[in-house]
């Protein structure tokens, strides 16, 4: 009977021995860490742990619940622990009513059963985080690839089919793991094929290879140029804004060319694409503005001794003013780095201020199945018209969908705007998600709805299994009238 | 400060009471006057409940044993409960505990008011009183994590069954089967707590690989199946091993429901069912509103 790791419960005469992370026999006193913690009813201790919610400290008793009933109309409930329909073609777990001005509204609520789903990951970053099309693995496994970059931020899919149960049984208990943490707001480690590391957390910075990225960059290196060219001249007699992707020369730039910069004689590396503006001056990297670059001064050849001048003076700085120097050239046109002047410090904070927080984004992209459409109503394709129409409102947890286009239900929603840990997963593997269709109770009818088997809202009893949130107040009270979807 | 919590839900009809890892939902249907004596009767058994049960636990948590049998009245009906099995297989008093319970505050009901019909559910472990001309409806579910309704059944007067309980992996208590959700109707909820555990844990595939293990001491190091591996995740099964697992637990229900120890049982493993005991109407499509609200798990 001894455990070191073990506590004893005093708060019943049970006594039970609880090891860390598990819950007595009573389910709501639990071992956290070494201390003993009561836990509200039916949330599984590990995961509220493991969230940091809904835990309460010992002996801290006025957390009970408060034993309101749902009642009215600002109440929605959400599909969230709802229960599934699949694989059998019954009617959804909830289909309820609420009266919103004067008109019935049913709310269709189900839990979906996902493996046609993943997720579109928008890491905000210059940093090269690996090559387009290569695998990106998590605890080893093939979890996604590196897809198309967009401004200022690297973008990764992750998840589908082809991992989830296309690959070994391994890669799919990963692939959904990973999926099911990044949606549930939770921080995943992500390594890419001939790339880097990223930690990456939805509405949190990415952190790559061990640096937190704090910024996005304000614009490409030649628009850098263009935006601080006004400011930078006559302090300066030349600036190099290093970017991976273009990088810009003051006194070539046809922003500087306007103001009247002479010429420097600066010699670049690269490949020239317009006057002042230069492609691949280095590898992809996670150093100087997305380079591999750690001195800046070794993407310059040589100074033309022509045009240059002994005493040059020259700023070379990132596009997210994060990495500076300053340099003057000596007799021999040598650069030597030297302190960068208070006026110059002030145009570097400049570029940093006027670049936004880098956040990774999180969207959780399913499509709803057969089986799911078929607990709504028994003539499943009228409710794929009827969302088409708009006069059905999907919504996931609460929150609105983006909608695509097309055939199907296929949807996008932010994951930051649901309530917490809405998603679970099935062994098979694939994600639980929550789905809510929203319509008018004749309509309901008329695209042959279980009219049957609506309750009222009130007939929801609150009990201690139904978890009541606030709802966010950026997002659209789902019970209000149809607008057209709108982007998360 | 007194340690159990006893309350009217906010319907005002149903008496919660709560005291360490006992849990009851409690309604009567009758005259007003006397469900309150129930409630009340209710009540006082229930203070002293957890410390009985308490007193003589490490010997609940033991097999069975004639020479030191235990005293207390809900302890005695535990033991009673079990001993049918204890020759054929591990099992202790406390796989009965919560039929146990349920039945001695429902008797303290019964015997203190007259009542039309009432329960005590003990975490999905039920024990039902019914006058003639009354009946129940009952709703099932197969996980208890993310309650919906597979299953409902009517419960009469007229048949024999008192006690209703589900056991799984997916539960409270750990179970050594591989089975969502094994629901047994039996004579009294004692009995029904028993055979449910005794068939959840038959609904097994031996050393499959998908199912993971785990010694119960690892977990809760005073559990009465001490070395023994409960099962803590179930992978994907094919149809075909679904019916083996099932199977086998069918083969002991059938064994129980031939020397009368259960009624009628529910085996469910990953969206098959299989219902022993053709007399009543169980796993029937749920009706949604399920009537007196004992839906269970």
């Amino acid at each position: 009977m001894t455990d070191d790791e073990a506590i004893r419960c005093d708060a019943c005469p049970v006594l039970c021995y609880i090891k860390p992370g598990r819950l007595g026999s009573c389910d709501r006193y639990g071992n956290q860490d070494g201390k003993l913690v009561r836990i509200e009813p039916h949330v599984v201790l590990d995961r509220a742990v493991s969230r940091g919610e809904s835990v309460v400290p010992f002996l801290e008793r006025d957390r009970e619940w408060d034993g309101n009933l749902v009642t009215g109309q600002e109440t929605f409930v959400t599909a969230i622990g709802a229960g599934t329909t699949y694989p059998d073609y019954k009617p959804a777990p909830f289909i309820i009513s609420s009266e919103v001005k004067g008109v019935d509204m049913v709310t269709v609520v189900t839990e979906g059963i996902f493996s046609y789903c993943g997720v579109k990951l928008k890491i905000d970053t210059d940093r090269f985080l690996g090559p387009e099309q290569n695998t990106v693995r998590a605890q080893g496994e093939p979890v996604g690839h590196v897809t198309t970059s967009e401004y200022g931020s690297q973008m990764l899919s992750l998840g589908g089919v082809r991992h989830l149960t296309g690959g070994s049984r391994h890669e799919g208990t990963v692939a959904c793991q990973t999926l099911l943490d990044l949606c549930n707001g939770n921080s995943v480690e992500l390594a890419v094929d001939e790339g880097a590391s990223v930690m990456v957390q939805a509405g949190k910075p990415p952190v790559v290879d061990g640096v937190c990225e704090e910024r996005m960059r304000v614009g490409c290196g030649s628009a850098t140029i263009g935006m601080f060219a006004k400011q930078w001249f006559g302090k300066v007699d030349d600036v190099v804004v290093v970017d991976d992707h273009i990088t810009g020369v003051l006194s070539e730039h046809q922003a500087g060319k306007l103001l009247g910069v002479s010429e420097t004689g600066i010699k670049m590396k690269g490949r020239r694409s317009t006057p002042g503006r230069y492609f691949k001056v280095a590898e992809p990297g996670t150093a100087w503005g997305g380079t591999n670059i750690d001195d800046p001064l070794s993407i310059l050849q040589p100074f033309d001794p022509k045009e240059a001048w002994p005493g040059l003076r020259l700023l070379m700085v990132s596009t997210t003013g994060e990495h500076s120097a300053y340099f003057e050239l000596n007799e021999s046109l040598q650069p030597v780095e030297k302190e960068l002047p208070s006026a110059l410090k002030e145009s570097v904070s400049r570029i940093k201020e006027n670049c936004e927080p880098a956040l990774c984004t999180v969207l959780f992209m399913g499509g709803a199945g057969g089986s799911l459409r078929a607990g709504v109503t028994e003539n499943p394709v009228r409710l794929t018209r009827s969302v088409r129409d708009a006069l059905t409102r999907v919504t996931c947890g609460g929150a609105p969908v983006y909608l695509w286009p097309g055939g199907g239900i296929t949807f996008m929603v932010d994951v930051t705007r649901m309530p917490a840990n809405a998603f679970g997963y099935v062994p098979t593997p694939a994600l639980v998600a929550p789905v809510e269709f929203t319509l008018k109770l004749q309509d309901y009818a008329e695209l042959g709805g279980y009219v049957d088997h609506v309750r009222s809202l009130s007939s929801i009893s609150t009990d201690e299994s139904r978890r009541r949130v606030s709802a966010r107040t950026d997002n659209p009270w789902p019970l209000a009238p149809a607008k057209p979807p709108e982007a998360p | 400060m007194p340690r159990a919590q006893i309350r009217l839900l906010p319907e005002g009809r149903r008496l919660h009471l709560n005291d360490g890892p006992i849990d009851l939902i409690i309604e009567a249907f009758g005259a007003a006057d006397q469900i309150e004596l129930a409630y009340r009767a209710a009540s006082a058994r229930f203070v002293t409940t957890l410390d009985e049960l308490c007193a003589e636990l490490p010997l609940l948590r033991c097999e069975p044993n004639l020479e030191s049998w235990p005293t207390g009245v809900i302890a005695r009906r535990m033991a009673e409960a079990v001993t049918p099995y204890s020759a054929q297989c591990f099992i202790t008093p406390m796989a009965s505990v919560a039929g146990a319970v349920a039945e001695e505050i429902l008797q303290a009901m019964t015997n203190a008011a007259t009542l039309d019909k009432a329960y005590v559910n003990d975490g999905g472990d039920i024990a039902l009183h019914l006058e003639p001309g009354q009946h129940f409806v009952v709703g099932m579910v197969e996980r208890p994590d993310r309650p919906s309704l597979f299953g409902a059944a009517t419960l009469t007067a007229a048949q024999p069954v008192r006690g209703i309980a589900t056991s799984g992996w997916r539960g409270r208590s750990f179970s050594l089967g591989i089975a969502d959700a094994v629901t047994v109707l039996a004579d009294t909820a004692a009995m029904a707590d028993a055979a449910a555990t005794i068939i959840a844990n038959a609904v097994d595939l031996p050393g499959h690989p998908a199912v993971l293990r785990v010694p119960a001491r690892d977990l809760a190091p005073d559990n009465d199946l001490g070395e023994r591996p409960v099962t803590q995740a179930v992978g994907a099964l094919t149809d075909r091993e679904i019916s083996s697992a099932l199977a086998a637990g069918v083969k002991w229900a059938h064994s129980l429901l031939s020397n009368s120890l259960i009624c009628a049982a529910a085996l469910h493993l990953q969206g098959q069912t299989r219902v022993v005991g053709d007399t009543l109407p169980l796993a029937q499509p749920a009706t949604v509103g399920v009537e007196e609200g004992l839906i269970h798990a």
